[in-house]
This record gives C-alpha cells, sequence and structure tokens, in this order.
C-alpha cells in the first residue's frame, strides 16, 4: 500500500513538472468547451426549451463538466506499456518486485490527482463568465462525485491498459487505439450526453464501460442521479473497474508467456 | 520545374510506399480514420434525432454543411496534418537535417509525410456528399457547380493554412504544442456547425480571424440561398478563396518568423 501511495506521488510529481503544457492544454479545454456549450444550448433550445431532463444551463453546465474532466480522466491517450513492450523495456518491469498494473495504474492516478485542478478549473471558470454553470448547492453530490471520478480515472487505465496489451501480439497499436478513441468519444457522452442518444444507442453504449468514464460521473455531480441511483451508477463503475482489471491481469499473463525480448 | 519538383515527388513516393508495405496494419488505420469521421458524422446524427432544424438548417442542409467541412479538414490533414510534429523535430534535432538541405524547409516538412491512412475520413465526407447534394434544394447554374467544387478545395487551403499558423508557433512554444490545436481542431469542429449558433464575438472570431466559417458555412449558405446571421451577409460565401489567400500570407510570414527565431537543437 506504501509502494502504491508511492506511485501516486510520483505520477503526480511526473506532470506537474510540464507547467506550460498543462496551461495550454486547459487553454484547449476551454475553446472547444466554448464550441460545445453553444452547439448544445443551440440543440436545447431547438428542442423547445428542454432535451432529455436538459435545458439550456444545465446542458451548457454538462459540456464544461466534459471539458473538466477528459484531461484527468485521460480518455484519449495512454500507450506507455505498449510502447516498452515494442522496446523490450517491459523486461524491467516484469523484473521488478512490484506488480506491473497496479504500478501503472497508481502512476496514472497520480497524473490525474495533478491534472483534476489545472485542467478542471478554467473550462468551469469560462463556464461560469459565458454560460453560467448550474451546480448542486448541497455538499453530498460533489462528496459522491469525487468518488465517482476516481473509479472513471482508474476504469479509464483498466480499459487502456487492455488496448496495449494487444502490442504482445501486434507491432503497431495505432490503428486500434484509434478505434477505441472512436467508440469511447460516442458512448462515453464525450460529445453528447448519452441521455439524447436514440434507444438503440443508449442500449450499444450501456454494453460498454464507456458511460462509466464521463457520464457517470457527471451525473452524480450535478446531482441528476441522487440517493439509491446515485449509488447504484458508482456500483455499475466499480463493477467495470473490477472486470476489466482481472481481464487486463489474465491477458497480460498470457502476453508475457509469449514474449520474446531480442538482445541484451 | 518538373526538374524543380523532382525531389518532393522522390520524397512523396518513398513515404507512400513505406506506409502501404504493412498491409494489416494500413487497413486497421484506414478503417480507425473512417472511424473518425463517423463519430464526427455521429453527433450531428444524435442531434438531429432530437430536434428538426439548428441554426436554420434542417438535417439535410447540416449534411451538406458536414460534409464540405470535413472534406476540406480531411485533405488538409492529410497533406500537412502532420506538421504538428514539429515539436518533436525541434526537440529531437531533426530540423536541423532539413535546414542543411537546399530545399524550403516549410516543403521539406509538408513532404516529410503523407498521412494516406487519413483518406479514410475523406471517404465518409465524400459519401455524406453524395447524400446531401441530391437531397437539398439547389438552383443548380454554372456559378453553383463552380462554387460546389471549389468551396471543399479552397476550404483544404483554409485548414492547411491553419496548420502551418500552429507549427510556426511551435517555435516559440515548444513545450505549449496543444495551444495551438484550439485554432486548427478547434476551428475544424467549429466549422461543422452553423456559425448563426454563436454568439456574436465567437461568430467573428470563427470568420474573421479563424476562417472556419469560410470554409462551409458560408458557402452552404449560397448553395441554398439562406440570408445569413448578423455579421455574416450570403455574399462572404463567394469570398471563400480569398480568405484561403489571407490565411496564407499570414501563414508563411509567421513561418519565416518562426525559422528566423529558431536558434537550432545544438546537435
Amino acid at each position: 500500500m506504501r509502494l502504491f501511495a508511492a506511485f501516486v506521488a510520483m505520477g503526480f510529481r511526473r506532470w506537474s513538472t510540464y507547467r506550460l503544457a498543462t496551461a495550454a492544454g486547459a487553454f484547449t479545454n476551454t475553446a472547444f468547451g466554448l464550441i460545445k456549450a453553444s452547439i448544445t444550448v443551440a440543440t436545447v433550445g431547438a428542442a423547445g426549451g428542454t432535451l432529455a431532463g436538459y435545458d439550456a444551463a444545465t446542458g451548457a453546465t454538462y459540456a464544461w463538466l466534459v471539458q473538466a474532466l477528459v484531461a484527468p480522466v485521460n480518455v484519449f491517450q495512454w500507450s506507455e506499456l505498449a510502447e516498452r513492450v515494442r522496446d523490450g523495456d517491459v523486461a524491467i518491469d516484469l523484473a521488478r518486485p512490484v506488480d506491473p498494473q497496479l504500478a501503472y495504474l497508481a502512476a496514472f492516478l497520480g497524473r490525474g490527482a495533478y491534472l483534476f485542478l489545472p485542467r478542471g478549473i478554467p473550462p468551469l471558470l469560462a463556464g461560469a463568465l459565458t454560460t453560467g454553470l448550474l451546480l448542486p448547492s448541497t455538499p453530498l453530490p460533489y462528496v459522491i462525485g469525487l468518488v465517482s471520478v476516481m473509479l472513471a480515472v482508474a476504469l479509464s487505465f483498466v480499459c487502456w491498459w487492455l488496448v496495449n496489451l494487444v502490442a504482445f501480439w501486434v507491432v503497431e497499436m495505432r490503428g486500434l487505439a484509434t478505434l477505441y478513441v472512436v467508440a469511447m468519444s460516442v458512448l462515453s457522452g464525450l460529445i453528447v450526453p448519452v441521455h439524447w442518444f436514440p434507444d438503440w444507442m443508449a442500449t450499444l453504449a450501456a454494453c460498454t464501460p464507456f458511460p462509466s468514464l464521463l457520464q457517470a460521473p457527471i451525473d452524480v455531480i450535478m446531482a441528476r442521479a441522487t440517493g439509491v441511483e446515485a449509488l447504484s451508477v458508482l456500483a455499475v463503475q466499480a463493477g467495470w473497474l473490477l472486470g476489466m482489471l482481472l481481464l487486463g491481469r489474465l491477458v497480460f499473463a498470457r502476453g508475457t508467456a509469449t514474449l520474446v525480448v531480442q538482445g541484451g | 520545374m518538373a526538374e524543380r519538383l523532382h525531389p518532393y515527388r522522390t520524397l512523396l513516393g518513398s513515404r507512400m510506399r513505406s506506409q502501404t508495405a504493412y498491409r494489416r496494419s494500413f487497413v486497421f488505420d484506414v478503417l480507425g480514420s473512417v472511424g473518425i469521421g463517423l463519430v464526427e458524422f455521429a453527433e450531428v446524427y444524435v442531434i438531429f434525432t432530437n430536434v428538426d432544424m439548428l441554426g436554420e438548417l434542417d438535417f439535410a442542409a447540416a449534411m451538406l454543411l458536414f460534409a464540405l467541412a470535413n472534406l476540406g479538414f480531411s485533405l488538409a490533414d492529410m497533406a500537412v496534418g502532420h506538421v504538428d510534429r514539429l515539436p518533436v523535430y525541434l526537440r529531437e534535432g531533426t530540423l536541423d537535417a532539413f535546414l542543411l538541405r537546399p530545399l524550403p524547409v516549410l516543403a521539406q516538412l509538408i513532404t516529410s509525410d503523407i498521412s494516406l491512412r487519413r483518406l479514410g475520413r475523406t471517404v465518409v465526407a465524400a459519401v455524406v456528399m453524395g447524400i446531401a447534394l441530391p437531397l437539398n434544394d439547389i438552383t443548380w447554374t454554372a456559378a453553383t457547380v463552380v462554387l460546389v467544387v471549389v468551396a471543399p478545395l479552397a476550404a483544404a487551403a483554409i485548414f492547411a493554412a491553419l496548420f502551418v499558423c500552429a507549427a510556426a508557433i511551435q517555435f516559440w512554444l515548444v513545450e505549449g504544442a496543444e495551444f495551438a490545436n484550439a485554432f486548427t481542431y478547434g476551428g475544424a469542429y467549429a466549422s461543422e456547425y452553423p456559425a448563426s449558433i454563436f454568439s456574436l464575438p465567437m461568430r467573428l472570431l470563427f470568420t474573421f480571424v479563424v476562417p472556419a466559417a469560410f470554409a462551409a458555412y458560408l458557402p452552404v449558405l449560397v448553395l441554398l440561398d439562406l440570408p445569413g446571421p448578423a455579421w455574416l451577409p450570403q455574399w462572404l460565401g463567394w469570398c471563400t478563396p480569398a480568405a484561403a489567400a489571407v490565411i496564407w500570407v499570414v501563414a508563411l510570414a509567421g513561418w519565416r518568423a518562426g525559422i528566423r527565431h529558431y536558434t537550432g537543437a545544438g546537435s
């Protein structure tokens, strides 16, 4: 456990080094937020003022929360393991007396913990100034929301871990990574809330872990899901996390059994 | 002229061969690119399962807008999108090798890696265009035919210039590369939606600073004979090639300033 905490701290420190990169990322998240919030507000307006429980203010808030969470949850890219498999450096990870999956998970959580504020605050601030934010005024949704965000970060990692494992069998994983991002972008609620989907798409999304990455924590934070419903959102997230974590362990064990490291 | 272009043809030819050498991996890459196009379209589709009109456009008109914007962006992305790798070249000193060769650095950078895998997105845009054109009530004259052909090419030129502007900024902001994405990818995203849904300051920004509205929205106003929103009269739709020329002048000036600012990686 102490080791895990040390890896979390390492991930935090590593990412806090890139100050300019963090600022640039926050700027871009905010710019996209402006476009997204405009689209959301216009759509809600065109639908007659409310759409699947969102009005203009809550729709815009949804768009801004997505922009605040994309960086800490790290939905777009993680290829560290695949690169280490290709270089053969994964052999070093295997020789260490720590579990590779948990060590990388810890570093990933540390990264998320660092980026949570510097990448999250600017889009929310821009939202408050332009469209306004409609957030609950009681503390409970934020407490449950924080747990939900942590589950989402961990789930994002275990999903990326599985995608990276393909590198044990295929040299080039870029195509697969792109397909993953494509599916995630639609089904997580990244581009439009999952609640806006036509039935067939909503069913498809429910069969994947993706809504647990963004739609779930935002539903909890915005108090769209409260009480028992909020707890069931957390339970679904935890279920996906545990399942994907175990699947990742199994596939990793199979992968290392077939691994051949050249040279050295 | 043919003699002078020979080195670029050789460079491009070698890049194309190397990208298609691993067949399976290339097929996956193209499928991924088709997927990106479909996701972009899914956003428009989901929105129109909930509403009939968005910013005075119905679904057919929105499809036409989407197709024009995506054709332009995907062509630009394929031809010059890789110039956003410039920070990597700056860090690793690769650019110093470019500077030693007797060819313009920008031309070398552009021909250093044409991304054929991005063809998938162009195909999606072309298919949507093929469906959208007959669905819309367009008065076909010689002028509108020319506009339909010229608009995506001028849009590609606009986005390509935005990529070059973004690359030029990297000479100063090596670590802040993502800053430029707001203008390139952000501009592409904004261009897929009717500019009338944006607040006036944003509408002016995406028309006269980052000329994204010229790429698709303004030509669509002309094709469908719609009056534009405040500050964007319909006739601006004919000015897309002019907008492309202006932004290229800015891009080349920025690039030149960047190269002059660059002092080498110390390699």
